[in-house]
């Protein structure tokens, strides 16, 4: 097993999330926003896509040296399953369920002459005698029953966590919000057991320019999105947290500098700052190269690079807010009345305004995900994204608009890339409003 | 208020010295002038020769901060950092890599940029404006509902999509404007019709909603409730009142992106190809040209500290409370 370095950072956060949540349970304050996200069905069926993607993440981060093979690669354990989608390249663009490559080419027949046709795919419905005929039924035939391996496992579960519960939770079970959540687990966990099944025989989303699978590409894509999403938040917090707490309570010559540093900071354009740090990423890996010797490991360092880049240009905002919100709670009764009692200033900041400033912290970094993953596709496209040989949509996408003029047009890559982009984005900033609904003080008790 | 102008502008002298120090240990200090002469020559069969060369042709080859070799003051101002700052504050910029004159392409590069950005601005602003004061007016309905589900849809697809959409379906499809490309004058109408449409529809989904935020919070205020009391209807205190009084954040918003107008957007012309200040930084990003960059970087902040300047102004302008001591 091989660590990266992006890897060991989503293990960390994951620790810590777990750790927080730990920490959390049964916490009286914490109680009521918990509930009312959880009574919102928006929220909670967002929370279960953004679940979902999140396992599939979590199953891209786990990399280990690839045994058995020749080129000694480092693959993740989704790369290890999915090895029939990986090696099932074929030469260039096909269609998505197509059984012939896109482009016509010279072929030799089996009786030795020579004709101008569409070749059939090497991979893609290559068990079918006669595609023209057998094709349709045969994806019905294999969707559903797909689908019907997954909708069995729902429903077994569902059985049997029914089985377990219904007794004691009578209310829980019949409660709307966990109907709905069944509904979206079903199609979720069906749907992709129709599509995994499928890809065993077919190109479900069809092929790119080198004849890789795009629905790989898109899987694989899902962990980077949500790497530049979270990293960057967890890179960014500890600085905005700090600096802005301390530059409320403390106020005088610390205020000052703070406020100067992420003044200057602030009035860089971001993406100028983000491009002239990249370049400099770039150089300073051209002339050591010695040091990334694999192709993995150099993207994975570029990734890093861009998330602490990103983090640096995104922590300023949320500075500013914890000051403000910092400079209002010092005045406070209860802080005043510690200050009177001797207690420490430490454990003033630890006690009395840390907590009391953790739910603007929770809301901008739900509201900033969906931002950053979107920024993740902007920056490929202009190339001071992550590396070119990393799966990112962003790299889809760059990749695939050139083909839009082809005749017909090359609509796949682009379609499967904006898809799975927008199911994330979606479900991050629907989840996003929910929380900020339930953790504003503003707006608590509207309900 | 003179005064405050002024003093405010020697804040900004500090802050612009800051984006400098901070741009020169990006270039010069994390990767030395070897560093980039050697990318840029190609990385094999570099000579010292040609590195000394390279980095003479654009005055790299003086000491970083401080110059021992030479007296007196040259000690400082025959470094590479003064020479540089310098430079970057009386805007002039030098040459880039590829040997042109970056103060002139600035200047020419401008228009275009701004002709796009401003567009996009105003007719964006007026858009999102009349959506979200629509959806104040239909508040608490199935319609506001709809808009709400809408504008967060339209906010998860990403912009790309929609210039790659818009060109596709308006562009190519219905031939209705070229694909790309610009025009010098009146000729660059045509050009300038599908990237000011697809900026102002890729905002609408995050500026709606800003605007919204912003109106109801005003809408649940006490003189709106006189308003309705004395038997004034909505739609009136709603232009009357309301609209008047969410103005003030919303005109301080759009001060501070005014001057960055300028720098127009990346993206948007380097897909329309568009040759504005946003193409010219892509160009010099790809191309790896140093002194490019970190000259945009500069004039990027200085437009950001102008705006900064600018929304306090337009502050006392339109709010009599404030006042600028």
């Amino acid at each position: 097993m091989i660590i990266l370095w992006t890897d060991a950072l989503i293990f960390i956060l994951n620790a810590i999330m777990l750790g927080l949540a730990f920490y959390m349970h049964g916490k009286e304050y914490i109680k009521r926003p918990m509930q009312q996200i959880y009574r919102s069905k928006i929220g909670m069926v967002s929370l279960v896509v953004l679940v979902f993607f999140v396992l599939i993440g979590l199953m891209d981060s786990v990399h280990f040296k690839a045994t058995g093979n020749k080129t000694n690669e480092i693959i993740s354990l989704l790369d290890y399953w999915a090895t029939p989608l990986r090696e099932h390249g074929e030469k260039t663009y096909s269609a998505p369920f197509a059984t012939t490559l896109y482009s016509k080419e010279m072929m030799t027949l089996a009786d030795g002459t020579t004709q101008w046709g569409y070749p059939r795919l090497e991979f893609g419905g290559s068990h079918l005698d006669e595609p023209e005929t057998q094709r349709i039924p045969d994806i019905l035939q294999k969707g559903l029953y797909g689908f019907a391996q997954g909708a069995g496992l729902v429903a077994f579960f569902m059985v049997l966590l029914w089985a377990m519960l219904a007794r004691q939770h009578k209310q829980f079970m019949h409660s709307s919000t966990v109907k709905v959540v069944w509904v979206v687990v079903f199609v979720i966990v069906s749907l992709s057991y129709a599509l995994i099944y499928l890809s065993a025989y077919y190109h479900v989303l069809g092929t790119d320019k080198v004849g890789e699978d795009v629905f790989y590409q898109a899987v694989k894509g899902i962990r980077t999105g949500l790497v530049i999403g979270t990293l960057t938040t967890l890179i960014m917090l500890p600085m905005a947290i700090i600096f802005g707490i301390l530059a409320g309570f403390f106020r005088g010559w610390i205020d000052d500098v703070i406020q100067y540093i992420y003044t200057t900071l602030n009035s860089i354009p971001g993406v100028l700052l983000i491009a002239a740090s990249i370049l400099m990423v770039q150089v300073y890996m051209a002339n050591h190269e010695e040091a990334f010797t694999s192709v993995v490991v150099r993207a994975d360092m570029r990734l890093l690079f861009l998330c602490l880049i990103l983090g640096v240009t995104s922590w300023t905002g949320l500075c500013r807010l914890l000051r403000a919100e910092t400079l209002k709670l010092r005045e406070m009764e209860y802080v005043q009345a510690a200050q009177a009692l001797g207690v420490k200033q430490g454990t003033i900041l630890l006690r009395h305004i840390l907590p009391n400033v953790m739910h603007i912290v929770l809301i901008s970094v739900v509201l900033d995900f969906s931002s950053l993953v979107l920024a993740e596709a902007v920056l490929s496209y202009i190339n001071i994204g992550v590396d070119p040989t990393t799966y990112s949509w962003g790299n889809m996408i760059n990749g695939a608009r050139l083909e839009m003029a082809r005749e017909p047009i090359v609509w796949w890559s682009l379609s499967a890339a904006f898809v799975f982009m927008f199911a994330l984005v979606l479900a991050a900033n629907l989840f996003a409003d929910v929380v900020q609904a339930a953790f504003d003080p503003r707006r608590a008790g509207n309900e | 208020m003179t005064q405050y102008i002024i003093r405010r502008f020697l804040y900004a002298f500090p802050l612009l010295m800051g984006v400098n120090i901070l741009t020169f240990v990006l270039f010069f200090i994390v990767n030395s002038p070897d560093d980039m002469a050697r990318m840029q020559l190609g990385q094999k069969h570099v000579t010292e020769q040609a590195v000394e060369n390279w980095k003479q042709q654009r005055g790299y080859d003086l000491p970083l901060l401080w110059n021992a070799k030479v007296q007196g003051d040259e000690k400082i101002t025959k470094t590479i950092f003064y020479q540089k700052s310098v430079g970057l504050f009386l805007f002039r910029f030098g040459i880039s890599d590829s040997g042109r004159n970056i103060g002139a392409d600035i200047q020419e590069r401008m228009w275009p940029s701004l002709a796009v950005a401003l567009p996009s601005l105003i007719v964006g602003l007026l858009v999102n404006i009349s959506f979200a004061l629509m959806m104040v007016l239909f508040r608490n309905s199935y319609l506001e509902h709809a808009g709400i589900v809408l504008c967060v849809i339209l906010m998860s697809v990403s912009s790309l999509f929609y210039i790659i959409g818009g060109q596709f379906f308006i562009a190519k499809l219905l031939r209705l404007v070229p694909i790309s490309g610009y025009d010098d004058g009146m000729a660059a109408v045509k050009f300038l019709i599908l990237p000011v449409l697809i900026g102002v529809f890729s905002g609408i989904g995050s500026g709606v909603r800003w605007y919204r935020t912003l109106f109801l919070e005003e809408v649940e205020k006490d003189y709106v409730r006189t308003a309705r009391a004395k038997g004034l209807t909505e739609t009136q205190t709603l232009f009357r009142h309301v609209l008047r009084n969410a103005m003030i954040p919303i005109l301080t918003g759009v001060v501070v992106v005014l001057p960055l107008l300028f720098m127009g957007s990346l993206i948007m012309e380097s897909f329309f190809s568009i040759p504005g200040l946003g193409s010219y930084t892509i160009d010099a990003i790809n191309s790896q040209d140093f002194a490019i960059v970190r000259a945009m970087v500069f004039l990027g902040s200085v437009l950001y500290v102008i705006g900064l300047l600018l929304t306090d102004i337009s502050y006392t302008i339109v709010d009599p409370r404030v006042r600028l001591s």
